[in-house]
């Protein structure tokens, strides 16, 4: 019995450690490193044929003169800054636009849901490159979108939306839309429309009803939504190098830079490593607090 | 049941088979060969080539530096080559696989012997200078007719940038072309690698950067083609194509290039197998192939690049051989400059430098 038990919880533990810890420990390892001009492009590298010499010799070459150098210069700072911000502010705009079709669809008549979801999910079956692309097409000075506003009269010259941070949000929204309404269906679907019934009894509006009952009761899938929309979204690089402009500052092109342009491995291993810091801090924080409900709430 | 394991079992055949044919991978620049020659290659070796393409040297190296690409040809520019070499990239070519090797034409072979010396891990594929590409009619329309088309004050002044910027202007995203011409155009020396020389460059490329619609290194040949843009800072050659998509199009732009009369960057793309190419003698085989002097012409009259190739020349059409924009003249090849490549401090400074040019900080 006890050796199933085990089985059971060695399981999740080697999958976070060998999908997880184990990639930590090289990247961090290669932060610590320094750039070097060979094959792998850094050094040092681990000699274990000169045995207990190379492994001393190897760990005496780490250092962390990196993390100190990302201090110095304000453009990392600046980007990661600039990524949250983005990253925030497409959070919530994903949350604005997902709730009411994730409400709809948890309104809609029981037949009908399996196939709204299944259209959620649709885009999927696109390849993710291939439908960034296609919003250069609609965005573009000449795209169908100024197109359409330029004949409705709404405007008389074309917008620049393209290149800028607008078509990054709208790049953004659109890819993570499905991320963010699937949890919080999930969570409407399950609700207990009694509860909506006792509430219209107690006095309450539809309306008030809807903010006090059904949005604090969806909270579990609001905030699952909002990781998984937040947490790509502070690293992604596909969506502005293709619809942003070079203005755009995301940490996801620094680090694509310091990888390819200055073929640093250390430097951009450091960038990596501060930008999972700043997504497990988040993390740690509302875990706990869960905790604490929790244990308030027994 | 047992028909429907029948197509799985072809399947896996039709694979297996595939794995044991001979293959080679060759990683190229986009836009750069005559796809036929691609065919003929399988026709002639029963060899099977698979053909991957990249805009940047930037990603090739870093392909390059990590190792275990699966890649048996690939084609850096000679800055880049010398640093990959340095680092163990290449393996040296066997020249008794490479008979073609007599059709190279030494004038080319000197240049690149400063790159790779002896020419030991690389043969020239081809080679370009780097400068201005413009959409003719708008450029006249909007400067006048003595607009200085074969400058550099085209595109670093700020007063003629601001009035074609109505029309679209991009620039390479290669800081090690554009900062080297930015220095040529104040007068100081392209090939610096003194991080306050370089240094001078950024408010050259600052004053401009407001009327830059965008850096990209591919995008130019169809934007210029299609009169989206009508200034072009890129690579001879890709301009040319755009010229010529134009004329084929038959869409009234009319494109030209120059080489800047203040100097410009002289550059040369190195075929080379890397150290560990899963096929090198099918590498060979598609050096020797690309080699031959009928093919090598073939792929510049198609490309409109100039190749390292004496024996091509022959076949060469005449508007690639005869147009000075491809093949220079004495006068012009005297202005043309090399660069050599940064090591890994001052590189650190010159992309910096070009994020802060591209960002705005």
């Amino acid at each position: 019995m006890n050796l199933r038990r085990i089985f059971l919880i060695l399981v999740p533990y080697l999958w976070l450690l060998a999908l997880f810890l184990v990639p930590f420990g090289i990247v961090l390892k290669i932060a610590l490193s320094d750039i070097a001009l060979a094959i792998p492009p850094y050094a040092p590298t681990l000699d274990i044929t000169a045995g207990w010499e190379g492994i001393k010799r190897f760990f005496a070459g780490l250092d962390f003169e990196n993390f100190v150098f990302l201090t110095q210069d304000d453009l990392y700072w600046r980007a990661y800054l600039s990524s949250v911000v983005i990253a925030t502010v497409s959070t919530i705009a994903t949350l604005i636009v997902g709730y009411p079709i994730a409400y709809g669809m948890a309104c809609a008549p029981r037949h009908w849901q399996p196939m709204l979801v299944m259209l959620i999910i649709l885009p999927f079956w696109t390849s993710f490159l291939i439908r960034v692309y296609s919003w250069i097409g609609i965005l573009s000075q000449e795209g169908y979108l100024n197109q359409l506003l330029l004949w409705s009269g709404l405007i008389n010259e074309p917008l620049m939306i393209i290149n800028t941070n607008w078509a990054v949000y709208i790049g953004i929204v659109y890819t993570y839309l499905p991320f963010m309404v699937l949890p919080i269906y999930a969570t409407l679907e399950k609700l207990d429309g009694s509860l909506l019934e006792a509430a219209e009894d107690l006095g309450c509006s539809r309306s008030s009803a809807f903010w006090l009952v059904t949005v604090p009761l969806s909270r579990p899938g609001i905030i699952a939504g909002s990781f998984l929309v937040f947490i790509p979204a502070l690293g992604e690089f596909v969506i502005p190098s293709l619809l942003g402009g070079s203005k755009t500052l995301m940490i996801g092109k620094v680090l694509w830079e310091e990888f390819f342009s200055n073929r640093d491995w250390p430097v951009a291993s450091t960038v990596a490593i501060i930008l999972l810091l700043i997504l497990i801090i988040p993390i740690i924080l509302f875990q706990r607090n869960e905790q604490k409900q929790r244990e308030a709430d027994q | 049941m047992r028909q429907t394991w029948l197509p799985l079992a072809v399947a896996l055949t039709m694979t297996a088979g595939a794995a044991f044919a001979e293959e080679v991978r060759v990683y190229n620049w986009s836009d750069y060969i005559d796809e036929e020659l691609l065919t003929k290659f399988e026709a002639e070796t029963g060899i099977n080539l698979v053909y991957d393409v990249f805009d940047s040297n930037e990603v090739l190296e870093t392909k390059m530096l990590a190792g275990g690409s699966g890649y048996d040809v690939v084609v850096p520019t000679g800055v880049f080559l010398q640093r990959q070499i340095a680092a163990g990239a290449f393996q040296k070519l066997d020249y008794s696989q490479l008979p073609n090797a007599v059709n190279l034409w030494d004038v080319i072979k000197e240049r690149t012997a400063q790159y790779d010396p002896g020419n030991e891990y690389s043969i020239n594929y081809m080679w370009g200078t780097t400068g201005i590409g413009v959409n003719t009619g708008r450029v006249a329309e909007i400067l006048g007719e003595d607009a200085p088309i074969s400058s550099l004050a085209l595109v670093f002044d700020p007063a003629n940038m601001e009035k074609l910027s109505k029309c679209g202007v991009q620039f390479l995203d290669a800081p090690t072309e554009m900062i080297p011409a930015a220095l040529a155009y104040i007068g100081e020396d392209p090939n610096s690698h003194d991080p306050d020389v370089i240094a001078k460059a950024e408010p050259v490329l600052a004053a401009v950067r407001p009327y830059i619609q965008k850096f990209h290194s591919s995008e130019y040949i169809n934007a210029l083609a299609n009169g989206d843009i009508c200034v072009a800072f890129g690579w001879s050659g890709d301009i040319l194509q755009a010229r010529d998509r134009a004329a084929e199009a038959d869409n009234g732009v009319e494109v030209a290039y120059n080489a800047p009369v203040e100097g410009a960057l002289m550059w040369f793309d190195q075929m080379a197998i890397p150290v560990d190419a899963p096929n090198p003698s099918g590498a060979h085989k598609f050096l020797n192939f690309i080699m031959d002097a009928q093919n090598m012409a073939a792929a510049s009259n198609y490309v409109y690049y100039a190749n390292g190739n004496l024996a091509s020349q022959q076949y060469l059409n005449e508007d690639v051989i005869g147009d000075p924009a491809i093949y220079p003249d004495a006068e012009t090849l005297k202005k043309l400059y090399t660069t050599s490549p940064y090591d890994a401090r001052v590189q650190r400074v010159v992309t910096r430098l070009w994020t802060k040019i591209k960002s705005g900080t």
